[in-house]
């Protein structure tokens, strides 16, 4: 199947061998998109590599911004401001929206609809979508954060836009749920689908929604306590059976917590400046060392790994995508499962090719 | 008979047209695009589908998944050398007329990607793009235009005569050499007929 398949999320190939129509052996082929986004940043200054971190996973382009300058920050020794930490909270939990939103309109698709979920979803992700272009220029590729902050101040009306917009959220869950989680269909096609055990997750690495689905209680929100999480209330959705459908599950139960989450951040959001006034962007030299930044992203553990040798271009860059390492255990979820089920397990994987790729 | 004249039959209910100008009003406002996304370019390909562009308005919305249904190739992303022979195979399965767009700096030039050792500097080394739109990525709105730029082209074919449309002079070819993996890039690296690289003048 693949690479041009119009369910393999992008240019992604499986090599399937079939008895019947049962699954006995499945081998993916990586590597159509990549697009050296490793070495192209070793070539280039730190600032100049943030636009490439927005193109890695092109769903969630402010999440990437946030875990690439926590690497940086590291290793240059920067402190965030209070409101600077805010603000990537309220933008990485708007990104895990979109993300996840899209997420299940595309696994709807994956499942046999024409469309209709998918329409609902990039129906929200448009309105988010227009908060990111009014503060960062763009719709996709948004390049907002920066070591030590963030580019711009947000203006009291895109807060309240955001704000207004975070508030009827909910609706928008409720009815996307009315209309596919007690779905016949999809409870048939979803459940004992594609499971995933606690222990096989874990020797994998598998990290986000899908670790949780199999009922791991493992979210870098808690574990880690990146930028200010930990001053937040909120709860990890854990699944029991780690089917398709509980992946799903924990999609829409992680938007309801986004939710709560940006509703204290907007309430919480202290006044002060966005940037480390020892920040420099151009000219950024850091000293000779090494740093691994790491954030939960929507779809698990996203991590930038540098070295430095004291000069303006990071001497070693790599990226530990969730993607990828989510994808590994792809064939163990899929054997014995028809070749329609396989195409509903990797949609609920949740890849994204330009990150599994790099 | 004038233009205006015309226009004065339209309004009264008469319509004078050409078999030509039927044809291509027909085509032009019923293209199919293959269902086909490359990389970022793709996930706004699918919002112009979705309901605040809505590529509908343009007859444009039967995105097929078979390239032997579509007429319409949206290369929307970065082509890396692995992917080109595939992109250039399902461009040899469409049926003629056929047209392509180049999506995105990547599809037209390797964009921000260019200096990587496995990204096709351009989608039109190897099969002939009538529309470029630029941006990275473009706006769903960019796409609406590129896409009206096209009907305009086809509304412009003609179907006889000394500037014939190229679908409909044998000579042109409508299958295109696929590319192999060499063993340091592709063989051949560009379609000589559509490209070929600027020769570089040394000073002796």
């Amino acid at each position: 199947m693949g690479p041009q398949h119009p369910s393999t999320h992008g240019v992604f190939r499986m090599i399937v061998t079939l008895d019947g129509e049962r699954i006995v052996k499945l081998k993916p082929v990586f590597g159509y998109l990549h697009r050296n986004h490793e070495k192209i940043a070793e070539s280039t200054s730190y600032l100049a590599s943030m636009p490439y971190t927005d193109r890695l996973d092109y769903l969630c382009s402010m999440t990437n911004n946030w875990a690439y300058a926590l690497a940086v920050e590291k290793l240059g020794g920067l402190t965030v401001p209070d409101r600077a930490q805010y603000l990537r909270v309220i933008m990485a939990e708007l990104t895990r929206l979109v993300n996840h939103s899209c997420l299940v309109g595309f696994l709807f698709n994956d499942l046999g609809t024409s469309f209709t979920p998918l329409l609902y979803a990039f129906r929200e992700r448009e309105k988010i979508l227009d908060l990111f272009e009014a503060l960062s220029g763009s719709r996709m590729m948004c390049n907002y954060q920066r070591f030590g902050g963030c580019r711009v101040d947000p203006s009291p009306e895109w807060l309240a836009a955001a704000k207004a917009l975070v508030d009827n959220f909910p609706r928008f869950l409720d009815e996307y749920e009315t209309m596919l989680t007690g779905n016949e269909i999809m409870l048939a096609r979803t459940q004992g689908v594609g499971r995933l055990s606690a222990a096989d997750a874990i020797n994998a690495g598998i990290t986000g929604p899908i670790l949780r689905a199999s009922g791991v209680d493992y979210d870098l929100r808690k574990v880690d306590g990146t930028g200010f999480y930990p001053r937040f209330d909120f709860r990890v959705p854990l699944g029991a059976h780690g089917d398709t459908y509980d992946r799903y599950m924990m999609r829409i139960l992680e938007m309801r917590e986004s939710v709560k989450i940006l509703q204290q951040a907007f309430r919480d959001l202290p006044a002060g400046p966005i940037m480390d006034p020892k920040a420099k962007l151009r000219g950024f030299r850091p000293k000779a060392g090494e740093a691994y930044g790491r954030l939960e992203g929507p779809k698990g553990e996203l991590g930038f790994y540098l070295v430095s040798d004291g000069s303006p271009n990071p001497y070693r860059y790599r990226v530990r995508p969730p993607s990828l390492i989510n994808l590994t255990l792809l064939e163990d979820m899929c054997l014995g499962h028809t070749i329609a089920d396989s195409v509903v397990i990797l949609g609920s994987i949740d890849i994204v090719l330009g990150e599994v790729d790099r | 008979m004038s233009d205006a004249e015309r226009e004065d039959l339209r309004r009264h209910g008469i319509l004078l047209t050409s078999l030509e100008e039927l044809y291509n009003w027909g085509r032009s406002n019923s293209i199919w695009p293959l269902q086909f996304g490359l990389a970022c370019c793709a996930i706004e390909m699918i919002a112009a589908a979705t309901a605040r562009f809505d590529i509908a308005r343009f007859g444009a919305e039967i995105f097929r998944p078979s390239p032997r249904q579509a007429d319409l190739m949206i290369v929307s992303g970065t082509v890396t050398k692995k992917m080109a022979p595939l992109v250039v195979r399902l461009w040899n399965q469409m049926p003629e007329p056929k047209y392509c767009i180049a999506m995105g700096a990547c599809a037209i030039s390797g964009g921000p990607f260019k200096q990587g050792y496995n990204v096709l500097k351009g989608i039109d080394r190897f099969i002939p793009v009538d529309i470029y739109i630029p941006g990275c990525p473009p706006r769903p709105e960019a796409l609406l235009h590129g896409l009206t730029q096209l009907q305009e082209k086809i509304k412009a074919e003609r179907l006889a005569g000394p500037d014939t449309a190229r679908h409909l002079r044998p000579e042109n070819p409508g299958e295109f050499p696929i590319p192999d993996y060499g063993a340091h890039d592709l063989q051949p690296p560009n379609n000589p007929a559509l490209f070929s690289p600027p020769s570089l003048p040394r000073k002796p």
